[in-house]
């Protein structure tokens, strides 16, 4: 049914849906609404968790990794400073291989202190082992809720995962949500049933300490489990579209990318604001085209290369920065056309909540086609 | 009454010949019984009880980080109850864990009153990593960051008590023991275990790598430890101070010289202000806690 509602109670409202059994969170700016959302609902009975309210967001982690490995379908939410409290936990939820689901309302990175969006925070952590997913807006934020559940606890992937969506642009924004109802989600996402647990009756070593002789091979186990979440993801998603209509089984999509010259790669809202600024210019006859990566981890490297094949050139932009280097994700996508001749620019933009308007994406694709790229987009010179 | 017999913290791991953990983890597990989860903190403890891929633990165990026990055992707890399950949780960490890093998790978890059994081993300094000082090491002790030297004699500050700063989270058990005195160190367990919310033992767990005695010595200077005043087993039911080991007093330096990481202590030159310093805080234990048993006069 079509609801207009804010992003973060759509989210929040999908949570619930999933039917987790341990929640743990602590709030933060502009993460704060979802997880009011479900203590509301906790305290209404519209949600049958344990909701453990903790002292930092180490400890909501941490719990979360508790309840997970006990057996339970677990979720949190966090942002910037509060998943950086997290760093040491994220990584360690990984090598256990718990499907920890989290939702990550995108926010910049201090200092300077910053609550405004940006997407240092989930980039920073692209190395930890967790799925990142990125939403475009609040229909696809809530919809990749239910498809990282599936994913992550397909017993071929087990690993958490972050469900990325940009702090207030998506987080406070209202819009018409499509919401499955919980008898649609219960087909769609049968319970938990964890691969191995903490159990009395059965018991096993968590998190053990390995020597050189045996590390090497978990991490690899890991990466190739990540690498496994591609077509577990592809599935999961296509399921989704044929019960419900909208299909999630392309990791990377394409917007009048077919005939396109010129390709601009995002993620995540800014692909709204890009898909209208490429409607105008194609009404001026230039051939524009965007490839949004809705998943960034497990990285769509062939599915990148295959999307952007037959452009002229490609302009990337990046909402991080990799300080001393350049934007994560562009990186990244010239490693995926490695050996391609086609010309790859990066352009740093909208860090802090700086917006991004339909003009500034018209000004890179005219950088682009001259060649011209590689920068921080929008500098305000007159503060240098 | 759990069975005792059962042995769920096995032989084979690698901890030192005498070391006082080890003990402590298999009187722990004999009090704790089979129906249980164990969470350890990063430390000594994890690093020879679990080297993929052997375990010493036949209970279901885990192993997050150095400072999370606490907050994963909350974890557990929740799970499990929604579950509908039986399993008690504990966690096993080090001193450096709770004293130290684990503070924060660890106030977090007793305020929530998870229903939990915290089992602190106190060997008193970061031996995992090499004998560096932590809330637990006591005045004077010697340790590679708190050394001593030509103008240092070590250890400059006291013992965090940390069974009080629990106790003040309205723990309703909260209890100190000893490897020395199993019985009552099993016993304990079991009590906390059985207390509804969230208890806490801390367990003196002699250390003789990073303190500086033969293996064989672990059990005589846990003994001495408590026979000097330095180390008090006691019981706090609700907050109140209850059950205390009461015993025969003997002079502190007694225990001190035992260990290398007092010597500096007596070697090259007896260090009597140190010591009568260290005797007054072991006399305001005896004063504190009515220790003392008193011999008739022949």
């Amino acid at each position: 049914m079509l609801e207009i509602t804010e992003g973060s109670h759509a989210v929040a409202e999908a949570v619930r849906l999933c039917r987790p059994q341990v929640i743990s969170a602590y709030p933060i700016t502009p993460q704060t609404h979802i997880v009011e959302a479900l203590a509301d609902m906790v305290a209404n009975c519209q949600l049958d968790a344990d909701y453990i309210t903790v002292e930092n967001e180490l400890s909501a982690l941490s719990a979360c990794v508790g309840a997970s490995a006990a057996g339970s379908r677990v979720y949190s939410a966090t942002t910037s400073q509060g998943l950086a409290l997290m760093f040491e936990v994220c990584f360690n939820a990984a090598g256990m291989r718990l499907p920890i689901i989290m939702t990550i309302a995108n926010r910049a990175m201090g200092a300077p202190l910053s609550i405004w969006n940006d997407q240092q925070d989930s980039i920073s952590l692209r190395d930890s082992g967790w799925l990142q997913f990125y939403a475009e807006d609040n229909q696809e934020a809530t919809d990749l809720h239910f498809i990282a559940y599936k994913v992550c606890e397909d017993h071929s992937v087990l690993l958490p995962a972050m469900v990325c969506f940009d702090g207030f642009i998506l987080s406070h924004v209202y819009e018409p949500v499509d919401m499955l109802s919980q008898e649609d989600v219960d087909k769609y996402l049968p319970p938990f049933t964890p691969y191995q647990r903490l159990d009395a009756a059965d018991p096993i070593s968590f998190g053990m300490y390995a020597t050189p002789d045996y590390y090497h091979e978990f991490r690899y186990e890991i990466n190739n489990a990540a690498k496994r979440a591609k077509e577990v993801i592809q599935k999961a998603g296509k399921e989704f579209g044929t019960m419900f209509g909208r299909d999630y089984s392309a990791l990377v999509e394409g917007y009048r990318l077919d005939d396109a010259e010129t390709a601009i790669v995002a993620m995540g809202s800014i692909c709204g604001t890009i898909k209208d600024s490429i409607d105008e210019m194609r009404a001026e006859g230039k051939k524009v085209g965007l490839l949004k990566l809705r998943v960034f981890r497990p990285f769509p490297s062939e599915e990148i290369a295959q999307a952007l094949s037959k452009v002229k050139r490609v302009a990337v932009l990046d909402k991080n920065i990799s300080l001393g280097a350049k934007g994560a994700v562009v990186i990244e996508v010239r490693d995926a056309l490695y050996g391609s001749a086609t010309p790859v620019k990066g352009y740093v933009l909208g860090l802090g909540g700086r917006d991004v308007r339909k003009k500034d994406i018209k000004e890179i694709v005219s950088l682009v086609e001259k060649g011209v790229g590689d920068q921080f987009f929008g500098l305000r010179r007159e503060l240098l | 009454m759990v069975d005792k017999t059962l042995e769920l913290f096995d032989c084979g791991h690698r901890a030192c010949g005498g070391c006082g953990a080890a003990l402590a983890a298999r009187l722990v597990m004999k009090g704790a019984g089979k129906n249980t989860v164990v969470v350890s903190s990063t430390g000594c403890m994890e690093v020879f009880s679990t080297p993929y891929p052997e375990t010493a633990w036949k209970v279901p165990w885990i192993h997050s980080l150095f400072e999370n026990a606490s907050a994963v055992a909350s974890g557990i707890e929740a799970s499990l109850k929604k579950q509908g399950r039986t399993e008690k949780v504990i966690v096993m960490a080090g001193d450096g864990a709770t004293f130290d890093i684990g503070m924060i998790c660890i106030s977090g978890a007793f305020e929530r009153g998870h229903d939990f059994t915290y089992i602190c081993y106190d060997n008193e300094a970061y031996m995992n990593t090499g004998i560096q000082r932590s809330g637990a090491t006591p005045y004077d002790a010697s340790t590679t960051t708190s050394p001593a030297g030509s103008c240092s004699f070590g250890n400059k500050l006291q013992k965090k008590d940390m069974p009080q700063i629990i106790a003040a989270h309205g723990a309703p058990y909260v209890a100190t023991a000893s490897i020395a005195y199993p019985a009552d160190l099993m016993q304990k367990i079991e009590k906390a275990i059985n207390t509804k919310g969230p208890c806490y033992v801390q367990v003196h767990a002699p250390c003789c790598t990073g303190w500086g005695f033969e293996g064989e010595q672990t059990i005589a200077i846990a003994k001495l430890a408590i026979e000097t005043g330095l180390w008090v087993n006691y019981e706090m039911v609700d907050g109140k101070v209850g059950k205390v080991k009461k015993v025969v007093k003997k002079p502190v330096e007694e225990y001190l010289k035992t260990q290398k990481r007092f010597r500096h202590l007596f070697k090259p030159v007896r260090q009597d202000a140190e010591i009568a310093v260290i005797q007054a805080m072991a006399d305001k234990n005896f004063e504190k806690y009515g220790l003392e048993i008193k011999l008739k006069k022949e």
